[in-house]
């Protein structure tokens, strides 16, 4: 299949054509030749590498009511997502390589978008012992990135012998920072505003020191840390702080954690009820300035869908977690593009090779956040900055409807999204996917 | 409730008022055969402050005190539910109660009779007088309910498109009755209790 | 006038003064007499919807329903809230169905009131009779019902509330009722008992009791419980008491006219001994008979009027 994409603005650049063909990009110029190509209009859209997630739940095995990995890779290419790294927490847990070359299999077979399967740190996420990490690593999947997340590794000795055993396969450790005991029980950021809705508080200490103790102990192992969705300020400054030392510290942000404050909690709807906590609007400035400065490396969407039944309910017996793979880029447009704190071409390494870096999927077969540039795999995104929408929870493929959004005015929209030449998404809708077309 | 009373014309000054008072204290008297067995209940708002002056009248004729009060009808209304749950007025029942007294209720107009109605529902779960009378400053017809009252200030005859206002110096500053248009002519019900 | 009860914090001071007002004219309207029933609510259907078991609230609230003459369905939904049993929303659609006109829940989640009263599941009234660690607000009402009834306008006087402030709803109600209502408030408690940002409510806060007192025309104190004390809250039972408690020394300072609540159950010899909770200036008992009041009022004042005329709480008549 070849294309030919005319007149797009490559990370927000001077328009240009780029020519896919058999799964790379054959050309970059102006004025290609569009002989036998199917020819798309770019005129006015920005061309970005496909957008790789560190940090997303798909929820199967084991949840299937609230996304299956079929929902979830076609959410995520709608939202101009070309891989997810799919969290562990499923059931069974990703903890053996069993489980992590099936969702990767799966992903595969779907094919709207490379699903890089999470590994757990510890069998069952129970802290207790480490999983087979090097199994994991050396499976099919390929894992890389390891974390419990949803729970904290809170042992310091365990998490210390994490982070030294990845050393041996180039893994990382992606760190849900979040001592145990300061948040048992914990429901929204402890603030005036949680003393007077009655809602038990989930500090930001409680954050914040564990990354602490953690970038302490990556320094003493000399090993590679990810810190999972930091939300304060007391977490970018430290993670600040770690960089300037030249420790090999990564952190991630959520577009929620971008724009959304703990106000929104006050009637009780368990749609805002998130882990960690939406906080104020002091810490969402904080995590701006972050990602502006490179603080915070990359976005990462935590996106976690959740049935009907268990966000429709008591704020204290909802669970935790927001959708995000669809409206992500939006929300970054509008937090960082359109404020000024950052152009396209930082986006495209914010969500794409910072993130592709981290997990350590930029190189080998299947490579992404690669450049734009010629011989490259063709994983790109077109993304026109001019067009806006209402979001609509209904509107979306995934199966749950956990959208904090909802109502909400956002810019932006995921025109077309290329996996490996292949459009996955065509006018801002899917098409059938390449491996349904027969085509790989 | 603060009203506009332009387009209201006098129906009875406050002399008129003060005398059609009088009279009513001395046919309550006749009618009582004294008044040693009288209490005298104001319907609020404003049928309380004519109850305090009937029963001084009545007072002042026969030479002895009078008890009087105050029964707020509120909560016995068959029309609550047709508009905005309302602030209570105070019930004042005078000690000695009204068991096998003569009460005398006060309002200022009988327009439907679904007031008194209340008024007489409400007295039942007060205790159990040996006759109920009913005094009113202006009767206007229109009755909903088979009943009349036993002294009339005024007999007043007028249109359900009109509205009757009585002012009493105690709350409004002056005295007064007034008639006038009918904001709402088809909500009677409300027209007598906008007062 | 009033949609839903939800939380004090809601009340206007016009608000709040109506309440008690009409509370005091169902006490004359009710007390000393043979009849004690009312006809206004005839045909209206109260459901105590009560997901946490609390004897005293649910017969305080279907007292005072029966005393208006409503329809009252206790439904006990205990057990079936937070742990997967029947939802709130299928609860919910089940009174829509019985045609319920007014719900009273008491919950332990914080916020289920809300869910009720906003989702959409039932058009009924909602009157939080307690949720969670938020509020409780006919217990802030009757509370102040009692005061002004002893101490007459609230305006400018001095309020003690001594206690488990952090997970305590009664206290979160009544700060913010008592300030709306004019009185300088004063919580008292260990710092760990009290919740981060307490300095922004509308009272002052103190961590020494006897340095409070002074000058207080009422003192609430709260129930502490004993398992506070497993969570490190604070030492032991006897330390609280002797740094919390009101006993007859402490008491004995108060000013002649001081009154004493508490909204009960009580823990005697822990923050109170039976000294002071006996005695003439404790008005415990006297709380309980005004909760009927109280609730007779809220729910007069919800249900008597015209249907659903009126949206959101609005303006006292």
């Amino acid at each position: 299949m070849i294309v030919l994409i005319k007149g797009a603005r490559l990370l927000g650049a001077e328009p240009t054509d780029l020519l896919l063909r058999d799964g790379v990009i054959a050309e970059i110029g102006s004025g290609l030749d569009g002989t036998g190509a199917t020819v798309i209009d770019a005129g006015g859209l920005v061309a970005l590498p496909g957008l790789v997630d560190l940090h997303t739940h798909l929820r199967e095995p084991g949840r299937e009511d609230a996304e299956t990995i079929a929902s979830g890779t076609r959410a995520a290419a709608l939202g101009g997502f070309t891989a997810v790294h799919a969290m562990a927490n499923t059931d069974p847990v990703a903890d053996t390589a069993g489980v992590v070359e099936q969702v990767w299999r799966l992903g595969r077979e779907i094919g709207y978008a490379d699903v890089r399967p999470v590994g757990a740190v510890t069998v069952g996420l129970d802290g207790q012992r480490l999983a087979e990490l090097g199994a994991m690593a050396d499976s099919a999947a390929g894992v890389r990135v390891f974390s419990d997340d949803g729970r904290c590794v809170a042992d310091a000795l365990l998490m210390r012998r994490a982070l030294e055993y990845v050393k041996a396969f180039g893994g990382v450790i992606a760190q849900h920072a979040q001592e145990p005991r300061l948040t048992e029980g914990a429901q929204m950021n402890e603030s005036e505003l949680s003393g007077r809705l009655g809602l038990r508080g989930w500090p930001r200490v409680a954050e914040e020191a564990i990354i602490a103790r953690d970038v302490m102990l990556a320094a003493h192992v000399g090993s590679r840390l990810h810190i999972c969705h930091l939300s304060t300020r007391g977490s970018v400054e430290i993670v600040r702080l770690a960089k300037q030392r030249g420790l090999p510290v990564t952190a991630e942000v959520t577009p929620h954690h971008l724009l959304l404050t703990e106000d929104l909690v006050a009637g009780y709807d368990a749609r805002y009820k998130v882990n960690p906590p939406l906080r104020s609007a002091d810490d969402v400035a904080a995590v701006r300035e972050g990602l502006a400065d490179g603080t915070i490396d990359a976005v990462a969407t935590d996106h976690a869908p959740h049935p009907v039944e268990d966000k429709e309910c008591e704020w204290d017996a909802a669970a935790f977690g927001m959708l995000g793979l669809e409206t992500a880029l939006s929300v970054v447009q509008h937090t960082m593009v359109d404020t000024g704190l950052l152009d396209w071409a930082g986006v495209a390494d914010r969500m794409s090779f910072a993130p592709g870096r981290i997990g350590k999927c930029d190189g080998g077969d299947f490579a992404q956040a690669r450049p734009l540039a010629a011989g490259e795999p063709a994983n790109v995104v077109l993304v026109d900055p001019s067009a806006s929408r209402t979001v609509d929870p209904a509107a979306s493929v995934s199966l749950s409807r956990n959208n904090p959004y909802e109502g909400r005015k956002l810019p932006g929209s995921v025109v077309a999204t290329f996996l490996r030449g292949f459009p996955v998404v065509e006018n801002g809708e899917l098409t059938q996917s390449s491996i349904q077309k027969g085509m790989r | 409730m603060s009203r506009d009373l332009s387009g209201f014309r006098p129906v009875l000054s406050d002399d008129e008022i003060a005398r059609a008072l009088t009279r009513m204290a001395h046919e309550v008297v006749e009618r009582s055969k004294g008044a040693s067995d009288l209490v005298v209940l104001g319907i609020p708002s404003r049928g309380v402050p004519l109850a305090q002056r009937l029963a001084r009248s009545i007072s002042s004729v026969e030479d002895i005190d009078v008890p009087v009060g105050a029964i707020d009808v509120t909560m016995y209304r068959d029309d609550l539910r047709l508009r905005p749950a309302r602030a209570l007025e105070p019930t004042d029942i005078p000690t000695g109660g009204v068991d096998g007294k003569i009460v005398v209720l006060v309002d200022d107009v009988l327009y439907s009779g679904r007031t008194i109605r209340a008024a007489l529902t409400a007295l039942d779960d007060v205790g159990r007088p040996q006759a109920v009378r009913l005094a009113v400053l202006v009767d206007r017809g229109h009755r909903e309910l088979p009943i009349r009252a036993d002294h009339v200030g005024k007999n007043l005859p007028t249109s359900v498109r009109e509205s009757v206002k009585v002012l009493v110096e105690e709350v409004d500053g002056r005295d007064a009755v007034l008639i006038g248009a009918a904001e709402d002519p088809v909500a009677h019900v409300d027209l007598e209790d906008a007062r | 006038m009033i949609r839903h009860l939800l939380s004090s914090s809601d009340l206007t001071r016009e608000q709040a003064t109506t309440i008690l007002d009409t509370a005091e004219e169902m006490a004359r309207l009710t007390e000393g007499r043979s009849v004690k029933k009312l006809p206004t609510l005839r045909g209206r259907t109260v459901v105590n919807l009560f997901f946490e078991d609390s004897t005293r609230t649910r017969t305080s609230f279907e007292l005072a329903a029966k005393r208006l003459s409503a329809d009252v369905i206790n439904f006990s939904a205990k057990g079936s809230s937070v742990s997967k049993g029947e939802s709130l929303k299928d609860t919910a659609l089940t009174l829509a169905a019985m045609g319920a006109d007014a719900v009273v829940v008491r919950h332990s989640a914080s916020g289920a009131p809300y869910r009720l009263a906003d989702s959409g599941w039932i058009d009924a009234n909602v009157l939080n009779a307690g949720d969670g660690t938020h509020e409780h607000p006919t217990q802030a009402l009757l509370d102040a019902f009692t005061m002004r009834h002893h101490l007459g306008d609230l305006d400018g006087r001095h309020i003690v509330i001594v206690g488990d402030v952090l997970h305590g709803r009664v206290a979160r109600s009544n700060v913010s009722l008592l300030a709306t209502l004019g009185a300088r408030v004063t919580v008292v408690a260990p710092p760990t008992l009290l919740p981060l940002g307490v300095e922004h409510w509308p009272c002052e806060v103190s961590y020494d009791l006897d340095a409070a007192l002074p000058g207080a025309s009422a003192v609430m104190m709260l129930r502490v419980q004993q398992e506070r004390m497993n969570a490190a809250f604070f030492p032991s039972a006897r330390e609280y008491s002797r740094r919390y408690g009101l006993d007859t020394q402490r008491f004995g300072r108060l000013s002649d006219d001081a009154i004493v609540l508490h909204p009960g159950p009580m823990n005697r010899g822990m923050e109170i001994t039976a000294e002071v909770a006996d005695s003439e200036r404790s008005v415990i008992v006297e709380q309980v008979t005004n909760g009927v009041y109280v609730r007779m009022a809220v729910l007069y004042l919800m249900l008597a009027g015209a249907g659903d005329g009126t949206t959101g709480q609005e303006g006292a008549a």
